[in-house]
């Protein structure tokens, strides 16, 4: 086979890379379907945004990543939490407001966060990352780190103001970030057709003279190397670029959602593009893996999962006594 | 002679004394870097900054686009991995613009976090109305902030303190903003050289007094201290209790004044309200200092209104000394 007919990430990753890569996509699948489940079960109390779907975007964005480099991620965080690295114990812990959760039960779905690995964290507020993504850039740039930002957001955030302050920002400073669009067409339920005047969200990095990209979402290896080219070009001080994901999230936008702005037709044919299983064909088709490791795999993510939400279970509630614990560094008399 | 280790003490602007803090913090930690708009070779809108970017270059004094959210987003972000950013509001009206990534982001990250983040920034903002500037450009917003758990506000009413309130910021582990007053930009005090500190949510008595006390935050001050001048000749002796910080608040220094004089004046530019004055009532009122008011408590604070132009009615619509002494011979019956 000609070196060119080879999937870049064939030949840029080592096998065992690309299996843990396929096992971070299991993993989030059956995270977000564990949370679905003990949401079911009263486990959960308060909302949550499932990212089924859009696993290849949230791994495939933190391959070339270290610990060193950042991310900041969206109100559909959990895949990306995951992709940097997070536990799945605290993770569930978090969810289920536990003490031992990343955010000691103060936090909850949307603000889960690993400085330790380079996640600054989930974000309630859509486009509240990208300012503090090109700061975390800048103070890359100041210390001389050398690390990189992925700033994740969503195509409806690409309205925001923060939006259009930040990449300018990011762009006339030269900054190592690189602004991931996870592209899966709603905005809650108002589509990028009617919330959007561009028909590509790549298309804005033009106005911020930074390099765009558009790749199909759902190909782990189409993400992964556009991605990796722009981490590539954050490194070589070449500053910022976008890369617009097309993807979709196969559940509602989040517990509230009755479905009444997309057809079943529309979700059942993105179902037969599912990022996961077309990631596991192409690494069974270059030999990476066999069928027969695949489904251990995913065995293994179910098993992880289940003892996460174990631990979680049994996990302490935080004291009520330490409800405003850690809003200053040291406690203010009220 | 003076004797080794006592500070210098010398006259300073209160502009020039935040200058003077700014450089000072960019000299001792090259984490500490200053960004806003028009900070550069301008030298910032009210000259604060002036000509730190020579000493300094610009990559400390860091120009940025007219982008407020933007700007103070990455000051909260550069804040977040380990650098200490200083970011100028050109106005304080301005951080309207903002005010996602001051309340939602830089406030509450640490406890939404649990405690596994800090953002220690420090914003500056020149506030108030006496400058002609109107509506948009004069509003006095401390209290907005101070509403906002998570963050620390100050508001420094003497060089002295503009200097070690800058400084003290920098120190802190939280979100700190600066409430500067415009028209004391340019009030000179007395400003010890070299590296101090002024703390954080500490009041400081400007004047002891008696039969009355005044409370009073940033440019009020003065025009306390100025009506217990006045008050004195009349056989009212004032006391005047400068907040410096609202968000924490110095209760003690407030209730034990109250305390000890029985008479409460309550005197700030912000909108009266819902404003800090009305905080400072709530909290002699719901402590034990209550029991020792001979007197209602009154507020002087801004009207429910927008800052107008005409320089008369931009008066009108803040407390001046007049208003101060009227409130304060109504409250002692002219005599104590």
């Amino acid at each position: 086979m000609p070196e060119t007919n080879i999937p870049y990430v064939i030949r840029a990753y080592r096998p065992s890379a690309l299996k843990e890569a396929l096992m971070k996509m299991y993993l989030i699948r059956k995270f977000e379907e564990g949370a679905e489940e003990s949401y079911m079960r009263g486990l959960i109390h308060g909302t949550m945004h499932l990212s089924i779907g859009q696993e290849a975007s949230a791994v495939g964005s933190c391959m070339a990543l270290t610990d060193e480099d950042k991310i900041t991620s969206t109100h559909r965080g959990h895949g990306h939490c995951i992709a940097k690295g997070a536990d799945l114990g605290r993770m569930f812990a978090e969810f289920f407001g536990k003490e031992t959760g990343y955010c000691r039960g103060r936090g909850g779905s949307m603000h889960i966060a690993d400085p330790s690995k380079g996640n600054l964290g989930a974000n309630g507020i859509v486009g509240g990352g990208f300012p503090i993504a090109v700061g975390a850039a800048l103070s890359a740039k100041k210390l001389g780190t050398g690390a990189v930002t992925i700033c994740f957001f969503g195509d409806g955030a690409g309205n925001e103001g923060a939006f259009h302050e930040s990449l300018n920002i990011a762009a006339i400073w030269k900054l190592p970030v690189v602004f991931v669009c996870e592209n899966n067409g709603y905005g809650m339920s108002t589509s990028t057709e009617r919330s959007t005047a561009v028909k590509r969200i790549a298309d804005r990095a033009t106005s911020y003279s930074m390099p765009g990209a558009i790749v199909d979402g759902n190909d782990f290896n189409a993400v992964t190397e556009a991605v990796d080219a722009s981490v590539a070009w954050a490194r070589a001080r070449e500053g910022p670029s976008l890369v617009e994901a097309r993807t979709y999230r196969l559940r509602g936008h989040s517990k509230s959602d009755r479905n009444r702005y997309r057809t079943r037709e529309e979700i059942t044919q993105w179902m037969e593009r599912d990022p996961i299983p077309r990631f596991a064909d192409l690494l069974i088709a270059h030999k990476v893996i066999t069928r027969k490791a695949v489904r251990d795999l995913e065995d293994a993510a179910a098993k992880t999962i289940a003892e996460a939400i174990e631990f979680a279970s049994a996990s302490p509630d935080p004291r009520v006594e330490e409800a405003t614990k850690y809003v200053y560094a040291e406690r203010v008399p009220a | 002679m003076k004797a080794l280790g006592t500070p210098e003490v010398r006259e300073l602007s209160y502009a020039e004394a935040i200058r003077e803090a700014l450089d000072i913090a960019l000299d001792r930690d090259d984490r500490v870097f200053l960004m806003g708009e028009d900070i550069g070779v301008y030298g910032g809108a009210f000259q604060v900054t002036g000509d730190l970017v020579e000493k300094h270059g610009p990559d400390r004094v860091m120009d940025t686009p007219i982008s407020e959210l933007g700007g103070a987003g990455v000051a909260v972000g550069a804040a977040m991995t380990g650098m200490k950013p200083i970011f100028e509001f050109q106005f304080a009206d301005f951080a309207a613009l903002a005010m996602e990534q001051i309340a939602n982001q830089a406030a509450k990250a640490r406890f939404m976090l649990g405690g596994s983040v800090s953002v220690p920034v420090v914003m500056r903002f020149p506030a108030g109305s006496g400058t002609g500037a109107a509506a948009q450009h004069s509003q006095s917003i401390e209290a907005w902030l101070g509403h906002v758990p998570g963050l620390k506000v100050v508001q420094p009413s003497v060089p002295e303190d503009a200097k070690g309130l800058v400084l003290a910021a920098l120190e802190d582990s939280d979100p700190v903003m600066i409430f500067e007053h415009k028209i004391l930009y340019k009030m000179k005090g007395h400003v010890p050289a070299g590296y101090y500190t002024t703390p954080i949510g500490k009041a400081a008595v400007r004047r002891t007094g008696a039969n009355l006390t005044i409370v009073a935050t940033s440019v009020m001050v003065w025009r306390a201290i100025e009506a217990a001048e006045t008050l004195a000749a009349e056989g009212i002796d004032a006391e005047v209790v400068d907040l410096r910080s609202i968000r924490p608040m110095d209760r003690e220094t407030v209730l034990e004044s109250v305390r000890k004089t029985g008479r409460l004046i309550c005197v700030y530019e912000g909108v009266k309200t819902l404003g800090v004055g009305a905080e400072v009532s709530a909290m002699v009122a719901e402590s034990d200092a209550f029991d020792f008011l001979d007197a209602p408590i009154v507020r002087l604070g801004g009207a429910d209104s927008p800052i107008p132009y005409n320089p008369q009615l931009e008066k009108a619509v803040v407390p001046q000394v007049s208003d101060i002494l009227v409130a304060a011979r109504d409250l002692t019956g002219g005599r104590i």
